[in-house]
């Protein structure tokens, strides 16, 4: 494989960049795969990237319906964090914070990881409370968290909403200064390369179609390209989840639900973190070309249309001017929408199954970029050991059926309001 | 946007609804002997398939009444709706 450096840019310059290698080949599919990933998005390509360089285990294909990086890695918001309350997720996502410091060397691409921080406003004195509980915690598990009080946000976000007489005066918030965004696509791109390099197989416009399973063991799966012999599979499919679990039978707790996402037209820096709007949900960055990136609730009813609806954005916007007024006055430049897993108690399952061979991998919410390098590591050991790790224990799928929830939010099992 | 048929008042829009999810979970009988899955079935697990999809919504800005449903997940047409005492056919 071609090493990117400025050496090689250089290089490429006197041939007008017409003569780099493909980043990653377009092979037809083998009769016989180690280990099948399906889903060619960030935790797959990631998975399949940790299989070959952890594991040694390069015989796998990724099998994707569309294009790589065309799901919720290329239509997420780019926000990177690990501020967890519980262990489970703390841990977890800490341990992705190490993979996305070094992501860049690791795979010899700028996937541009910036951490610029992230503020959770606070608009009251309980929420406060909240904050100072949940940044100890995450003290305590060794993620940086520093408790803001109003003046100290007001130097870092003076465009926010402190007028007096608003309806959600901004009290403080719990900053997290590690935290940040990166490039999604680049990431995405990033995994596809490097496990491309190593052997790994990217058929891409390939559907699933079913599986072949006997006596409770994966023996193959079928495709739109031809069945494949395979021991091991990892379903990575995130909003098709419960597509595919359909044709194995499988009835699991997650239902798939709409979230949109927006981006404003590019103004001048104004906005050097992340933050979040603590008396509703909206959160905001600004892009490196100068938009602001937005996000917030669901679309509130279970969908599959990758696209969204008016009175969802219009509500999460009004939250956006109400804590940054100047919002107003920015001209939409896009809106889309990608298909989530939500799962019942707002936590992901990177689990086995009671199918021998079949590991899943879903169940992300909200929450699925940051967590892309921690989940495809975590579940490259799954599959390859065929037993969980413990940074992924607590995301096991028999917590439904015990009792033992990862509720961080504590809100219960309607997926669509959570 | 989408527009919802009131089997009591009639075209209404989606901003006068709220939203209650699968309507076709049951709660296991009372008084029975009910096992560790059936309780999973119909606390956590979902079909939430691509296609038709029999809901519950409330016409929370309305007559209040809870309602039901069918609706394409992917299109989000909308095929039939029923009172909340009526059947699934």
């Amino acid at each position: 494989m071609q090493k990117y450096s400025i050496f090689s840019l250089m290089k490429n310059a006197f041939s007008n960049h017409e003569k780099w290698d493909l980043a990653w080949k377009d092979p037809l599919p083998k009769k016989e795969y180690d280990v099948v990933i399906i889903g060619g998005g960030g935790h797959g390509l990631a998975t399949a990237y940790y299989l070959a360089k952890e594991h040694n285990i390069r015989n796998v294909a990724i099998i994707e319906k569309g294009w790589i990086g065309g799901g919720n890695v290329g239509r997420n918001t780019t926000i990177i964090r690990s501020n967890y309350m519980h262990d489970d997720n703390a841990l977890f996502s800490e341990f992705g914070m190490d993979l996305w410091r070094r992501m860049s060397q690791d795979l010899n691409y700028n996937v541009m990881f910036s951490p610029r921080g992230i503020i959770n406003l606070a608009h009251s004195d309980a929420q406060m409370n909240v904050y100072a509980r949940r940044g100890n915690s995450m003290r305590l598990n060794g993620i940086d968290a520093v408790l803001l009080n109003r003046e100290q946000v007001k130097e870092i976000i003076p465009m926010a909403d402190f007028s007096e007489n608003v309806r959600f005066p901004i009290f403080g918030g719990l900053m997290q200064p590690s935290a940040g965004t990166a490039r999604h696509d680049a990431v995405a791109w990033g995994y596809a390369r490097q496990a491309d390099s190593m052997g790994v197989d990217i058929i891409q416009n390939c559907e699933v179609t079913g599986f072949d399973v006997k006596g409770g063991k994966i023996k193959g799966v079928r495709t739109s390209r031809g069945d494949i012999k395979v021991k091991k599979i990892g379903l990575c499919v995130a909003g098709s989840t419960n597509v595919l679990a359909e044709k194995l039978n499988m009835r699991l707790p997650i239902e798939t639900h709409l979230l949109q996402a927006c981006v404003s037209e590019p103004v001048k820096p104004v906005l050097d973190s992340v933050v979040t709007f603590g008396a509703g949900h909206f959160y905001i960055s600004q892009s490196d070309k100068g938009e602001m990136v937005m996000g917030g609730d669901l679309d509130g009813y279970n969908s599959y249309a990758q696209r969204g609806n008016l009175p969802t954005l219009q509500h999460v916007l009004t939250e956006g001017i109400a804590m940054m007024p100047f919002l107003s006055k920015l001209k939409m430049l896009r809106t889309w929408g990608g298909i989530m897993d939500m799962s019942m108690d707002g936590s992901p399952i990177i689990d086995k199954t009671h199918i021998e061979g079949l590991y899943l991998n879903c169940g992300w919410c909200y929450g699925g970029f940051k967590a892309t390098p921690a989940s495809g590591w975590t579940f490259a050991h799954t599959i390859a050991q065929d037993r969980v790790h413990e940074l992924n224990a607590g995301y096991n799928l028999n917590r439904f059926n015990t009792g033992q929830l990862l509720d961080e939010k504590g809100l219960g099992t309607k997926t669509w309001i959570s | 946007m989408l527009y919802i048929k009131c089997p009591h008042c009639g075209w209404r829009s989606q901003n006068e609804f709220s939203y209650g999810g699968d309507a076709t979970v049951k709660r296991p009988e009372l008084g029975k002997e009910v096992s560790d899955k059936e309780w999973d079935d119909f606390v956590y697990n979902r079909k939430s398939l691509r296609g038709k999809h029999w809901e519950l919504w409330q016409h929370l800005s309305g007559c209040r009444q809870w309602i039901k449903v069918e609706r394409d997940t992917a299109t989000h047409e909308i095929f039939k709706t029923l009172k909340a005492s009526e059947e699934i056919s």
